[in-house]
């Protein structure tokens, strides 16, 4: 603002070729649209490191990826059925529930308020079971009850001895169950009491959706 | 947090943990403390769901949780550690470090704690047996003694760390000898004396083959009844954690080594690997330099098949002194001469190296030897800069101008006189490494973020074609395994019309190349981020 005003002479505070433009050069145009999304560069970058060990480290990270998306640690919230209440929902067990926790935390790592229900895995079953020990239906996941549970199953193995022979001739197809206390729960056979096998309900809402893979096994 | 880092965390929950985990973890970074109850009533998701999520996050380590304002009566407050949850963009590294330190063993027992979060000594071994043995050829199993040792190698090495105790267990506490610790200072694992101890299991036993529908009753009996011994091996409650920071250790050195060899010779590399080696449990984590060691005793722990003989090691030592990246010091005389590594300095330097190579590569070789200039010289005026580089003054204008407006110059007045008359102040530009590197760490989080919702459009684009090639190949999988006819097989295969397998392998490519970025960029970050945190350390 301040500048040496000549007596009507008009001078600026500053010298012209400081600015980096001449007298008579024009100022650039001024831009009438927002600058390019993706402006063109002026350099090609560098290409990428190749090798052995980037290669590695490059399968390494899809696997895991792909990978933790089977992990229990993998949390979907569960859909909220928008049409007609059905009744074949009761027997439905494949989907996750929000009150569940799909593996068996520590809990005296955590704090009390974020124990919740553990859920044990859902045997998928193909074939009659035959034998039947229906125990009483057990409140599920805190720890008093995994110790009554562990209890039961050493009385349960008892019997299970027993019947080895009966076990053998028949045909399983059991996947195998995470080491819980209570794996011989039948949760599929017990859950609500009835008496059928929920593996043998098929409402039919499955039909056509599945994809063309493992028609070698059958499924009833 | 910075806008960006908020976005990189959420997209990594996203991708390993869901878009539920994601909700809950980005709004907790961006709350800072909350309680379960406010953490469920701002998000809107449903109380078990958060529950849920906040399990995961304390499982992995990236949630603490502590008693709150209203002390240990009232509710408990949890916080984010973000730092954790960018690690996981590492966790590639760390696997192929393990790898290439312990072998197959040690690379599978770190992937199974990294992805479990914290996994107790047994159940580990466990894992990590039946994964080896299902891989090994039929008949051979892995014995549990084997993986055993591969983990207290780890733990005697520091790679993995006991998870630090709580000083009580939640807020249901009443009387407390201790009180817990607020949520604002989490308990170091380093603090907990048996931080390293291994507990002692007796685990015996081989790992078992996960046997197809027809193996054999005998086998799931064998497996149910060795399940039913789960807590019977004595180390209840004792969980392992991978000590990320020695890991950033490990890669730091190796950053040191690669660049000695990179600027001198493989000799001298190997010198400083050993002088970093024989320091490694000595020094502590942020040190500026290593424990003055003796050119005597480097001289004896020396392998002898780097064939160095006693002179040429005096030399190469008095090289590496010499050298202005300044990577090894002498600080004495005794011993034929004591020796340090300066660790802050080289990671100063390396640092220094990155956005060097930055500018060169974004704004041409011109501008970074200008850059170059400024680095070196501090405040220069503009038309010191064009006589330094010998640039002409035009060109110089330009390139000092588009460095200005990238924020990568800074300029700084100095008035001759109280109004700040243009005429009559001096203009310096100058460039301050410290804020420049915080600048292009953001830059690099951004491109990080920017890779990978590339990557997700990228698939989403293409997800009919990859559900299709996915179900063809499960189609021909078993077909191959009920031995189909070649005829059959080729017929399958043709489902899949040859432009749509053109699209699918640029489509492969394509993914691979922005996953290799990140791999790539993350190198910077990590490089970036240890210098930042090695200023903070040593003010």
């Amino acid at each position: 603002m301040a500048g040496s005003r000549g007596r009507g002479r008009t001078q600026f505070s500053f010298s012209v070729d400081a600015l980096g433009f001449g007298r008579g050069d024009s100022l650039p145009s001024t831009a009438h649209t927002p600058s390019p999304l993706f402006p063109p560069m002026q350099f090609r970058p560098v290409p990428l490191h190749a090798g052995e060990e980037v290669d590695y480290m490059l399968a390494l990270k899809q696997e895991l990826r792909a990978s933790s998306k089977n992990l229990p640690f993998h949390i979907k919230a569960a859909r909220t059925k928008t049409d007609v209440a059905r009744y074949s929902d009761k027997y439905q067990n494949g989907e996750p529930k929000n009150n569940c926790i799909e593996w068996s935390p520590d809990w005296s790592r955590m704090p009390k308020e974020l124990c919740i229900k553990v859920r044990k895995p859902r045997k998928t079953v193909i074939g009659a079971k035959p034998q039947l020990t229906r125990k009483p239906k057990v409140a599920a996941g805190k720890e008093e009850v995994l110790q009554k549970l562990e209890t039961l199953e050493k009385r349960e193995e008892e019997q299970h001895s027993e019947e080895e022979e009966d076990e053998e001739k028949k045909k399983q197809n059991e996947e195998e169950e995470e080491p819980d206390a209570d794996e011989e729960y039948d949760e599929e056979e017990i859950e609500d009491e009835t008496d059928y096998i929920m593996s043998y309900f098929d409402n039919g809402e499955d039909f056509g959706a599945d994809s063309d893979d493992n028609m070698d096994e059958a499924v009833y | 947090m910075t806008v960006q880092e908020v976005r990189l965390c959420g997209l990594l929950l996203q991708q390993h943990f869901g878009n539920v985990v994601e909700k809950v973890g980005t709004h907790l970074i961006r709350s800072g403390v909350l309680t379960l109850r406010a953490l469920a009533y701002e998000t809107k998701l449903p109380l078990d769901l958060v529950k849920k999520s906040l399990c995961v996050l304390v499982q992995h380590g990236m949630c603490t949780f502590g008693a709150g304002r209203r002390g240990p009566a009232g509710p408990v407050e949890y916080r984010i550690n973000c730092e954790s949850i960018i690690h996981m963009l590492r966790y590639p590294r760390y696997i192929y470090t393990a790898k290439s330190l312990y072998g197959d063993t040690g690379e599978l027992i770190v992937e199974e704690i990294l992805q479990r979060g914290q996994m107790t000594m047994s159940s580990t071994v466990r894992t990590v047996a039946d994964r080896l043995t299902n891989n090994m050829p039929e008949g051979q199993s892995m014995d549990y003694s084997e993986v055993v040792s591969a983990f207290s190698r780890l733990v005697e090495t520091h790679f993995l760390q006991r998870c630090p105790p709580l000083a009580s267990a939640g807020s249901s506490s009443s009387t407390l000898d201790t009180p817990l610790p607020a949520a604002t200072q989490p308990t170091e694992p380093e603090s907990h004396p048996d931080c390293y101890k291994l507990p002692y299991i007796n685990l015996t036993g081989q790992g078992k083959r996960r046997r197809s529908s027809e193996g054999g009753e005998a086998d799931q009996r064998a497996a149910k009844k060795a399940r039913t011994d789960n807590s019977e091996c004595g180390d209840d409650g004792i969980h392992w954690q991978v000590n990320f920071q020695r890991f950033h250790l490990h890669f730091r050195d190796q950053a040191i080594i690669s660049a000695v060899s990179c600027k001198l010779d493989q000799s001298s590399s190997e010198i400083v690997r050993t002088m970093l080696r024989m320091s490694e449990v000595t020094t502590p984590a942020h040190a500026a330099f290593t424990q003055a060691l003796s050119s005597n005793e480097i001289f004896r722990a020396l392998q002898s098949s780097y064939n160095i003989a006693r002179p040429n090691l005096d030399q190469y030592l008095s090289l590496l002194v010499d050298d202005p990246m300044e990577f090894v010091g002498k600080t004495g005389d005794s011993g034929g001469g004591m020796y340090v590594v300066n660790l802050h300095r080289a990671l100063a330097n390396l640092a220094r190296a990155t956005l060097e190579s930055v500018v060169q590569e974004r704004f041409g070789s011109r501008s970074a030897r200008i850059f170059r200039l400024l680095l070196r010289k501090r405040h220069l005026e503009q038309k010191q800069v064009e006589d330094f580089a010998m640039i002409p003054a035009k060109e110089a204008k330009d390139m000092l101008y588009t460095l200005l407006s990238e924020n990568l110059v800074q300029l700084q007045e100095i008035p001759k006189t109280p109004d700040y008359a243009p005429s009559r102040t001096f203009y310096l530009y100058t460039v301050n490494q410290l804020p420049t590197a915080r600048l292009l760490l953001q830059h690099c989080y951004k491109t990080v973020c920017n890779l990978i919702e590339r990557r997700l459009y990228e698939t989403k684009e293409n997800k009919r074609l990859l559900e299709k090639s996915q179900r063809i190949e499960a189609i021909l999988a078993s077909l191959q395994a009920t031995e189909a006819e070649a005829a059959q097989l080729t017929e399958v295969e043709e489902m899949i019309t040859v432009p749509e397998r053109q699209q699918l392998e640029s489509l492969r490519h394509h993914i691979n190349k922005l996953d290799s970025s990140e791999n790539q960029v993350d190198e910077s970050i990590f490089l970036l981020e240890s210098y930042i945190k090695s200023t903070q350390a040593s003010r």
